[in-house]
């Protein structure tokens, strides 16, 4: 219905609108692919190149050889792991009685997680600094971790996952006299799987492309993320834009699979998060 | 329910790791930094009661006025990234072929790492590099333009990726929206004679409109507080050039370790963005279930 009102050449407008803006988006990423897999040539000279040229991996065993590639990726696997194992458990626990049980302060608790949104929390990070200090968690996980693992975002995504379990189940578990531990661990959370896949891999691109709050806690290179890592080593070896362009495609590779392979999550989180 | 309400501490119990750490992470700082502000703290020292001491530096020295007026001038980007996310929304919004390798395409920013971005771009806009390049080929400019390192222009260079970074989130919020649009709707406009632009005018805007004001709100918000495209493209140079508030705060207080302005800078964003927020609080109530 809608194609016979259209008149032909629309779609072909459509598509040249499309193409030229999914180049602006894209472009920054193929140059820097093709400068991570040439091995010869300036790449800051006129005319510069759009096509690999004798296309070689020698760039990224360059960056395992100069600098602690593999501390960064290490670390980088082990925050991201860290922080959305705890942030599933802890938000979870939060989320669920907000959704199935009444008590006596509930509305001023949901209130007060509201709340987390509205500040402005971009400005905490001094403040923040200050504590992870005194906590002596300077160069730690623990430290990097502890600030991420709770979000109002995935507590009320999930507070709408447990709202969304029939209250038949629950009722008739604590009928038998099952604690509400029980019917959390046992009953609830096995039926909320594909939410929690939802909050953990909009929590994995999160936690592994976190910047600005590993940069300030960890003050060594070799605690560094690969996020943090990269830019450090632009400025260490600034001369090899090659070696850097390959640190840059290692970090970002991941992130971009893990979005083409879950991009129905990340809708659906966007959903939630809209309601 | 009675039985439930007995037993509030168990709910509690559930809560409490959650509560501790919003208390200690975002609680705190408003609070504590809020107090810090007016001190003379440093990690070494207890903290002296210094009064505005830190607000008459802060407003004396000239990077951070300059830094005001450049998160003021930020606020640019908001109509052109929420006019450029809607009109993208609108685009893949079709059902033509292929149209969902192209909705990936433009949220693959947004899925990258600030510091990619930063390298990226740092490529992109190198004297020598793949921009002015093209910008020469096709005559637009005559020689290569100084993105980065020309003080009139790097401001506008760091805009210019932060909007870059920010189109795929709100076009995906403007998609979500625009697919909750009854098809009735449309259909019987289209039934009445109404053209294209007049069914997105009377029909299409004002069903966004909840929308358009959340996301210009979050925009707004996000614009005064920009400083990590800052920090990962420029760190605030050249001649001081793009320093926006945040990052004076982040540059008094972790690089140079003078706390107490930085808490000082911060807190003067946050009233700001508080001034903005509060009027609109309604648009943020969550709908009742």
């Amino acid at each position: 219905m809608h194609a016979q009102r259209r008149s032909l050449p629309q779609p072909i407008l459509q598509y040249v609108l499309l193409c030229a803006i999914a180049l602006l988006c894209l472009f920054p990423f193929w140059w820097t692919v093709v400068t991570a897999i040439s091995s010869e040539g300036n790449i800051f000279a006129f005319p510069p190149t759009f096509w690999p040229k004798s296309p070689s991996l020698e760039n990224f065993a360059e960056v395992f050889r100069v600098i602690p590639m593999l501390s960064f990726l290490k670390n980088s696997v082990l925050i991201t792991f860290l922080t959305v194992f705890w942030k599933l458990i802890l938000c979870s626990l939060a989320a669920y009685p907000l959704a199935r049980m009444q008590f006596r302060g509930r509305k001023l608790v949901f209130g007060l997680i509201l709340a987390t949104m509205v500040l402005p929390s971009e400005v905490n990070f001094l403040v923040n600094f200050i504590t992870i200090t005194k906590l002596s968690l300077v160069d730690t996980y623990t430290g990097v971790i502890l600030p991420n693992v709770i979000t109002a975002v995935s507590i009320l995504l999930l507070k709408q996952a447990f709202e969304e379990v029939p209250q038949d189940l629950i009722d008739a578990a604590r009928v038998d006299g099952a604690s509400e531990w029980v019917i959390f661990w046992k009953i609830v959370l096995p039926l909320i799987g594909p939410w929690l896949a939802t909050v953990g891999i909009l929590s994995t691109v999160e936690a592994w492309n976190d910047y600005i709050w590993p940069f300030i806690v960890m003050s060594k290179p070799e605690k560094f993320p690969l996020s943090v890592g990269v830019l450090y080593l632009s400025g260490t070896y600034g001369s090899s834009t090659r070696v850097i362009a390959a640190g840059t495609v290692m970090t970002v590779l991941p992130m971009i699979a893990v979005f083409l392979g879950a991009q129905r999550f990340f809708m659906r989180g966007i959903d939630g998060a809209v309601k | 329910m009675k039985r439930a309400l007995g037993h509030s501490w168990q709910a509690y119990l559930f809560l409490a790791p959650a509560l501790i750490l919003f208390a200690v992470f975002s609680f705190w700082p408003v609070g504590y930094g809020s107090y810090l502000a007016f001190t003379d703290y440093s990690l070494i020292k207890p903290a002296h009661w210094v009064g505005l001491d830190n607000f008459r530096y802060i407003f004396d020295n000239a990077m951070f006025v300059a830094g005001l007026k450049n998160s003021l001038l930020f606020l640019l980007i908001v109509p052109a990234i929420q006019v450029g996310a809607m009109a993208l929304a609108v685009l893949v919004n079709n059902n033509l072929p292929g149209i969902r390798l192209f909705r990936a395409a433009f949220y693959v920013p947004v899925v990258t790492a600030i510091s990619v971005v930063g390298i990226m771009w740092g490529f992109m806009f190198h004297e020598q590099g793949m921009l002015n390049y093209v910008l020469m080929q096709l005559r637009l400019v005559n020689q290569p333009v100084g993105w980065l390192s020309d003080d009139a222009i790097a401001l506008f260079s760091v805009m210019f990726v932060t909007i870059w970074r920010g189109l795929g989130w709100y076009m995906v919020m403007y998609l979500a929206a625009l697919q909750s649009v009854p098809a009735e709707m449309q259909e019987a406009a289209i039934l009445d004679g109404a053209n294209r632009w007049q069914r997105f005018w009377k029909i299409t805007v004002p069903m966004l409109m909840p929308t358009i004001m959340v996301c210009t709100i979050m925009s707004v918000l996000a614009a005064l507080k920009a400083y990590q495209e800052v920090l990962v493209l420029t760190q605030g140079g050249p001649l001081n050039a793009t320093f926006t508030a945040l990052y004076y705060a982040y540059d008094q207080g972790l690089k140079h370790l003078k706390l107490p302005r930085g808490l000082a800078a911060s807190f003067v964003v946050s009233l700001c963005c508080i001034a903005i927020m509060l009027p609109c609080l309604r648009y943020f109530r969550p709908k009742h279930r």
